[in-house]
């Protein structure tokens, strides 16, 4: 009984590969895959033209009817749905032939965004991959791709399947700057990305004061953002003096981690020190 | 107040068309039908509606433009609407058609478009297209064969500096 049953089972899959087209001349399968060798079974005698028509691809073959009509490697190889038309000897017949993508991943589209990131920042570096068969047909069924980001802080993966072929992915950049290596692979296929680290915004801000005759030297300390790492050079800092009801400023742009100025020494005044959107601390002269 | 009436209708209208299945109108004097489903989330970045419907008219445009390329076996006309490997693919097939004396005619009727994914960086948007098309195989300017295809496509595309342009392109049965 059950090896009837696997006959008959046996016999439908036979039929549903197989699209006969009205009248039996063409006989072309539903289904192939891209670049895969097929043949299409003609009957009858004659000449007659054989065409497979898509947007992707066309194909035109004078054949005798009657003949097994073989398609090599590689002669039909875009994905797409095909019109199969066989034309002569008195009788048109159509067949729909659909041509699927390898699904082995051969290559990857891989957009990694942005190039610089701030440190230490939730969701901010994002990656999509287009995931490719070997004709660069977009593989549509799910197709499971890695995400790994790797540099001094460690290593941080994030596992998807692709969806309508693409899968994308948010990640969070690491606390310590540095260049990371931003890595998407399906099966045996890699793209690799450099991602830069850039210290985020200064942390904290804090000053000291040093008298030297008629002037002040201000100086700040170490300037680093809230992972600890320090902030680029060139980063303006402003010191701000008030004194009397009139205010001088002056912009110092950081110089080996620190910032470094001079400004009258006037009794009573208030200097305060401040970069980006952080406040430091302030200090009044004439006060010990 | 005349204006505000005016304003406010139109904003109703958008609302409506935003949240509710509508028709588009193409130019051509054959204009298929299109449907655009409503775009509940696209993955990782907002879709706004200026950019829903840029993307649409240029994906139907990129489909006429296609029709008068094979049909006129003119790959030139291809660079307008489709760049990258949808672009290749399709120039290769003109090349193919002019070299073995064919043409085709493909004749959209309708689709049914959802946009489903919008790239963080906003670099890609993918839609999917159950369309409905009509083509016709021509050899030597004789009609050899004329069918209705209905079928399901998945295509990508890029923005460049004046409009989205289709860079891949592929089909499968429904």
């Amino acid at each position: 009984m059950r090896t009837r049953v696997k006959f008959f089972l046996g016999l439908l899959c036979l039929a549903s590969t197989y699209a006969l087209a009205a009248g039996g001349a063409l006989q072309a399968p539903a289904r192939i895959e891209a670049g895969n060798p097929f043949s299409i079974a003609t009957t009858g005698s004659g000449k007659a033209v054989l065409y497979i028509v898509g947007p992707q691809q066309v194909l035109r073959r004078e054949i005798q009817l009657g003949d097994n009509v073989s398609f090599e490697h590689g002669d039909l190889h875009n994905a797409g749905l095909y019109l199969v038309v066989l034309a002569g000897s008195g009788a048109n017949e159509t067949a729909q032939l659909e041509v699927t993508a390898d699904h082995q991943a051969a290559k990857l589209s891989f957009l990694a965004n942005p190039s610089r990131a701030p440190v230490d920042q939730r969701d901010g570096i994002s990656g999509v991959v287009y995931v490719f068969d070997t004709f660069h047909n977009l593989i549509l069924q799910p197709t499971p791709v890695e995400f790994r980001i790797s540099g001094a802080a460690g290593t941080e993966t994030r596992n998807q399947s692709t969806r309508n072929g693409v899968a994308w992915v948010r990640m969070n950049s690491a606390p310590q700057s540095g260049a990371a290596q931003f890595i998407a692979a399906a099966g045996s296929v890699t793209e690799k990305r450099v991602i830069q680290q850039v210290p985020g915004d200064p942390c904290h801000l804090r000053m000291t004061a040093q008298s030297s005759g008629p002037h002040i030297i201000l100086q700040t300390e170490p300037v680093r953002d809230c992972s600890g790492n320090a902030v680029p050079d060139g980063t303006v800092v402003t010191f701000t003096e008030t004194y009397n009801g009139k205010q001088s400023t002056v912009d110092v742009p950081l110089k080996r981690d620190v910032a470094k100025t001079e400004l009258p020494a006037h009794e009573g005044a208030v200097i305060s020190v401040a970069t980006g959107v952080v406040m430091g601390n302030e200090i009044r002269l004439g006060e010990k | 107040m005349y204006r505000l009436i005016q304003a406010t209708c139109l904003r109703t209208l958008l609302l409506l068309m935003s949240s509710v299945l509508f028709a588009l109108p193409i130019p051509g004097s054959e204009q298929p039908t299109v449907r655009v489903e409503p775009t509940n989330s696209v993955g990782p970045r907002m879709l706004e509606q200026q950019t829903e419907s840029a993307v649409v008219r240029d994906y139907l445009l990129a489909w006429q433009t296609m029709g008068k390329a094979f049909e006129e076996n003119r790959a030139d006309l291809l660079a307008a609407y489709f760049v990258g490997v949808a672009r290749g693919k399709l120039v290769d097939t003109v090349e193919e058609q002019k070299k073995v004396g064919m043409s085709t005619r493909y004749r959209d009727l309708s689709h049914d478009l959802k946009l489903v994914f919008y790239s963080p960086e906003g670099l890609s948007v993918q839609l999917v297209d159950r369309v409905e098309y009509e083509v016709q195989v021509l050899d030597h300017g004789d009609v050899k064969a004329t069918q209705r295809i209905r079928c399901r496509y998945v295509a990508v595309l890029t923005p460049t500096e004046v409009r989205w342009e289709v860079r891949l392109f592929q089909a499968e049965p429904e």
